[in-house]
């Protein structure tokens, strides 16, 4: 630690009245020990859905039937799949597609979250009555049976996974906004925009919006684990991720059938490079949580 | 003051279920009506009445009476949940009061942080984890859920355990997270100090005081993970090739069996509002304050 952190340490009410709030909440993301941790961890796996091309030792997808589901060794580290592809190339690429998905739905969940929470929070009344309630019916069903029928009526693909986790975590996050907005619309600001007779749109998007930042921060990390959850999930069932993506669930699915036969190889590294990112984004989540709440 | 709750919800849930379910009809009766005007519902009633009087309609795929594969895929579910639940609920519990008389311990670290950690993992990375080390590796568990014809129910649950285990895991960490929460709260309270300072020996104070009002929303989080229960059991009983509702539906889905399809959620859909209304009662037994009917 530097003697000026040390300073600063020590004088906490001076050292945050000096910086703005936005750098005070990198500084304490940047001595949280759990926002680290799960930071290198999902860098990791970004670096390796980015550029993992240029580095792996073998071709994901190209098929050698001859060295079929040889375990690791030093020329396949992680060993062949059924195909004799390079388990450890592909789990490098794997990461690739669930890190666009569960991004993107969770950016839709977000947006969708957010604009549903401003309406109901702002105006209260019937119109939140309304659309409560069918938020909560929604709620209450799990996302692999919306899921299942979403996949049965609309077919599979990446964006039809992506709208239908994107619109399945959207209540959750509106009913976060709605209750930051509901205690955000009492204070001054808001009535003073209305007294300027700013539009009820200018008023929740530029006025209120800003205020609601941080618990919506917090969500949206919260919900980007359950989202990769999710995606890994419906990958795995067959009704995410498409071969012959390296996908880690859908390597899962399709090595699973032959673990009785012993060959671990094929389907341990997908499972934990799937734990590893989980738990990763979890600790950011709970990082940021952390910071923000501080 | 508190009003039942409950009673909301299953109305809503039946909505829910007619929604996705309405949707399905949609695109199934693509050529006799459009959209979600009447014949729909009169069709939708007609479907309901039916499943009412216990027929629920013929599988495309089976080409047989869909209930009787409900029933017995239910039957299934019943059994694996049940070994995940007798499993959890008291390790839960117990995980959550140890960590909460133990705060910021290692002991509580470690439950809190593992507990958590499972929590956040898809049943099927756990489970393919379970299934490598406990079957194959150490070979003394069955890798699939399929016990002989005419097991008896021991032979039956020991071929539960493992697909319980994760279903296991992801409630383990919600159960012990809420009963530590609610033991900390409880042991913060001015009637556990109280209690303390009339000189009650500690045992009483935590059997009468702190539990009893410690447990209250863990019941709650216990009957609405029966909602997360279903898609998980999708998942492991996919995973461990067991014949329950999860899988029946999963098939279902597959192989565009509306019918089976249907009558599966409908199902899933009425156990859920049964879990959430014993729910709700289970509460106000236990909690003398929620009594039904004696709101003020």
């Amino acid at each position: 630690m530097s003697t000026t952190e040390l300073q600063q340490s020590e004088l906490p009410s001076a050292a945050a009245s000096a910086r703005s709030p936005v750098r005070e909440v990198l500084h304490s993301l940047s001595r949280s020990g759990s926002f680290l941790t799960g930071f290198t961890i999902v860098l990791f796996w970004v670096v390796c859905a980015l550029f993992g091309e240029y580095f792996t030792p073998y071709d994901p997808l190209a098929d050698d039937i001859i060295n079929a589901l040889m375990p690791p060794s030093a020329a396949n580290w992680f060993g062949t799949d059924q195909l004799g592809r390079d388990v450890f190339s592909r789990v490098i690429v794997g990461s690739r597609d669930i890190l666009t998905v569960a991004p993107l739905a969770t950016l839709l969940a977000t947006v969708a979250g957010t604009t549903l929470g401003l309406f109901t929070g702002y105006f209260r009344g019937l119109v939140d009555d309304i659309i409560s309630r069918i938020l909560e019916a929604f709620m209450a069903i799990p996302v692999v049976i919306v899921a299942l029928l979403a996949i049965v009526a609309l077919g599979t693909s990446k964006s039809t996974v992506i709208i239908v986790i994107g619109l399945s975590f959207s209540p959750i996050i509106a009913r976060t906004v709605r209750a930051a907005v509901l205690s955000e619309r009492e204070l001054d600001y808001v009535a003073a925009a209305q007294l300027r007779r700013e539009s009820a749109l200018h008023t929740m998007f530029v006025e209120i919006l800003p205020n609601v930042i941080p618990p919506i921060l917090v969500e949206t990390t919260v919900r980007l684990g359950y989202a990769i959850f999710a995606v890994a999930t419906l990958s795995f069932m067959g009704f995410g991720i498409q071969p012959p993506s390296p996908d880690w669930g859908l390597s899962i699915a399709s090595n699973y059938g032959m673990i009785g036969g012993g060959f671990w190889w094929t389907v341990l590294f997908d499972a934990l490079a799937i734990a590893s990112l989980v738990i990763g984004v979890n600790l950011v989540a709970d990082g940021v949580q952390g910071a923000l709440n501080d | 003051m508190v009003f039942l709750g409950g009673q909301v919800l299953p109305g809503n849930v039946g909505r829910a279920i007619l929604g996705p379910l309405a949707d399905q009809r949609a695109v199934d009766a693509l050529n006799h009506s459009l959209g979600l005007d009447r014949p729909l519902l009169v069709q939708y009633w007609d479907w309901i009445t039916n499943f009412i009087q216990g027929d629920m309609g013929m599988s495309y795929i089976f080409r047989a009476p869909v209930a009787p594969f409900v029933i017995d895929a239910l039957g299934n579910s019943m059994k694996l949940a049940l070994v995940a639940f007798v499993l959890v609920v008291p390790l839960g519990i117990l995980g959550g009061i140890v960590a909460a008389l133990n705060v910021n311990r290692p002991i509580d670290r470690i439950i809190s942080l593992g507990g958590l950690s499972a929590t956040v993992l898809p049943e099927f990375v756990t489970g393919i984890i379970f299934i490598l080390i406990f079957g194959v590796w150490l070979d003394w568990l069955p890798i699939a859920a399929a016990w002989p014809a005419n097991a008896g129910f021991f032979t039956q649950v020991y071929y539960l355990i493992l697909p319980a285990m994760p279903l296991f895991l992801v409630l383990f960490g919600y159960i012990a997270r809420m009963a530590r929460s609610g033991m900390i709260d409880a042991l913060d309270s001015d009637y556990t100090r109280t209690a303390v300072l009339k000189g009650l020996p500690w045992r009483t104070v935590i059997w009468r005081h702190v539990l009893r009002n410690a447990l209250l929303p863990t019941i709650t989080v216990i009957a609405t993970q029966t909602g997360y229960l279903i898609g998980g059991l999708v998942v492991v009983e996919t995973l461990f090739r067991y014949q329950g509702i999860g899988s029946l539906i999963f098939t279902a889905a597959r192989g565009k069996d509306f019918p089976i399809l249907e009558a599966g959620i409908l199902t899933i859909g009425i156990v859920y509002s049964v879990a959430t209304l014993v729910a709700d009662i289970l509460y106000s037994v236990l909690n003398p304050r929620i009594r039904l009917g004696t709101e003020q």
